[in-house]
């Protein structure tokens, strides 16, 4: 049968890009998967305008949750915070491609998870926005 | 004897002809489910075994036919139900050689047990100063209730090291026997990651010499060997019902009878006590002493058939054909390029439980696409955090067989870590 780690996301796992550190970044947010043992951690530095001038991930675990953090930055690079906010789980999925099962779907969404908790507490409404981040796990 | 046309098996397989393993899966319905068009094959026996049907029919016998309360129903079907469940139990008793079935304690599982005896008995027996032994390659089950103990009584916990290869480092225990001793050595009978099985025996004759009551946590022996409480000579022995055929949320506590009798009740409630007055209460003998409220009797007469089923089988020659899997299980898998196993490479010295790590394919990743091949294994750190670090690895892939298990279902295994390795392109 196919399989869920195309080329794409090997070619994450493996060369990920913006994985590293950022020093003195605006915005810094870090999680774990209790379940799994994998671990996101996601930095950004903003320009003037609240655009995500630089984002970097840092982590370790499965193929799905580094490749799927790995992408998550390339697609908010550039963004205004107001657009990263409407980032859903689907959009997620969709650079992944293919179907998880739902153990595996805690492992693509928790840099989604890591970066909404990043991006709530500076603009300081992560009190109001526990629901939405509750429901990526 | 094997009824299969199949081509003859080398001879070294002799001791195993007469287990007729097409047989018994047909004993098993949930073998020949399908997934996405293929038959399951089911190799995560350590963390739950498939039921039998005649396991299932009792359960839903039971439930059909004589579903009642136990104990105090002057009305005949609460009588079967009773009967049916003390005769479980002292199927149980017989099953592990103990000396009477008052010496059996129903629980929801090992970890129930385990959690009965540190909170009955070590509260009554533990501390400050006092030392619990361990080993570094314990389940969660059997570290946690510890460390729960330990903050209370302000006792402590002494770990014994493991080898490179996997086995207990019998110089260390002996050491920490030696060393201020311990009130209590806990132990797993065989490693639900590694599949080591420890020297259970000669490490309680040790204990005892200095001693110390001894704890088996045999979740992982009791399903797969003929175990004699006896002979081992052990204190306290735990296992679950749901590892060997039987039941979820059943599982026994063996305790020596002058342990239980010197023991307070772990649970209050109804069905353990003989009188309750508004200020104090006494209780019933053991086993009952520690069975408040209405217990799992569907479960308890589940396990009483899985013993049945498995004593029909023969825990011996469970055994011997679970050693011969291992065998061929270690010999295909070590013939995978990049693969890493943990644990001892003699079977005779452990069981079907194999872990390993292929290259740099994370173990999650192993797990699903095993899966696509209709692979059941487990994934993770197995409950065995300090074992994990001890094997300098964050999780293992583990495969785990039972009696059902088959050779072809090794062949599918190593087969679909091939295919495995060409999708990570190594």
């Amino acid at each position: 049968m196919s399989s869920i780690y195309s080329d794409i996301i090997l070619d994450y796992y493996r060369y990920p890009k913006n994985k590293g550190q950022i020093t003195n970044p605006r915005i810094k947010a870090k999680d774990s998967n209790p379940l799994c043992g994998d671990v996101v951690e996601i930095q950004m530095q903003l320009d003037g305008d609240n655009r995500v001038s630089e984002i970097k991930f840092d982590g370790h675990g499965c193929a799905i949750s580094q490749a799927s953090a790995s992408m998550l930055t390339e697609l908010v690079k550039g963004k205004s915070l107001d657009e990263v906010r409407k980032i859903a789980k689907e959009n997620v999925l969709e650079l992944i491609g293919g179907e998880l099962s739902a153990v595996r779907m805690k492992c693509a969404l928790l840099s989604l998870k890591v970066l909404k908790t990043g991006v709530y507490t500076y603009l300081g409404s992560l009190e109001e926005s526990k629901e939405e981040i509750s429901n990526l796990s | 004897m094997q009824t299969s046309k199949s081509t003859p098996r080398p001879k070294e397989r002799v001791s195993t002809l007469a287990f007729d393993v097409a047989k018994i899966r047909e004993d098993f319905p949930i073998l020949h489910r399908q997934v996405d068009g293929r038959t399951i094959a089911y190799l995560d026996n350590a963390a739950t075994t498939q039921k039998p049907k005649q396991v299932i029919d009792t359960l839903v016998n039971y439930y059909t036919n004589y579903n009642a309360n136990i104990h105090r129903g002057i009305y005949r079907i609460s009588e079967e139900a009773t009967a049916a469940h003390e005769a479980a139990r002292a199927k149980i008793a017989q099953f592990i050689n103990a000396n009477s079935p008052q010496e059996i304690v129903f629980v929801r599982g090992t970890t129930e047990a385990i959690n009965l005896v540190a909170q009955s008995w070590g509260r009554h027996n533990l501390g400050p100063g006092d030392g619990i032994i361990l080993t570094q390659m314990e389940h969660h089950s059997n570290i946690v209730p510890w460390q729960l103990l330990c903050r209370e009584k302000h006792s402590h916990l002494k770990y014994v090291g493991i080898t490179d290869d996997g086995h207990l480092d019998g110089s260390d225990y002996q050491m920490q026997l030696e060393n201020d001793g311990a009130k209590l050595v806990t132990v797993s009978h065989a490693s639900n990651v590694l599949g080591t099985i420890n020297p259970v025996r000669e490490m309680i004759r040790d204990a005892h010499k200095h001693n110390s009551r001894v704890l088996v946590d045999a979740a992982q022996s009791v399903p797969h060997m003929p175990v004699d409480v006896q002979d081992l000579d052990c204190d306290f022995l735990a296992f679950s019902g749901h590892k060997m055929c039987g039941p979820t949320g059943i599982g026994v506590l063996y305790a020596k009878k002058e342990l239980l009798d010197s023991m307070p009740p772990f649970h209050g409630g109804g069905e353990m006590i003989r009188e309750v007055h508004m200020y104090e209460s006494t209780w019933k003998d053991p086993p009952y002493k520690f069975e408040a409220g209405t217990t799992n009797i569907a479960g308890a007469i589940g396990l009483g058939a899985a013993v049945d089923y498995l004593n029909q089988i023969g825990m011996r020659k469970i055994r011997l054909y679970e050693q011969e899997l291992t065998r061929y299980v270690l010999d295909s898998l070590s013939r995978i390029k990049g693969i890493s196993i943990y644990g001892p490479r003699d079977p005779t010295q452990r069981e079907a439980v194999v872990s390993f790590n292929v290259g740099d394919i994370h173990a999650h990743d192993m797990a699903t696409l095993l899966d696509e091949d209709a692979i059941c294994v487990r994934s993770g750190h197995h409950c065995a955090q300090p074992l994990m670090e001890r094997l300098g690895v964050s999780a293992t892939t583990r495969a785990s067989f039972y009696l059902y298990n088959t050779e072809q279902e090794v062949d599918r295994l190593a087969e679909s870590l091939e295919r495995a390795k060409r999708v990570f392109k190594l």
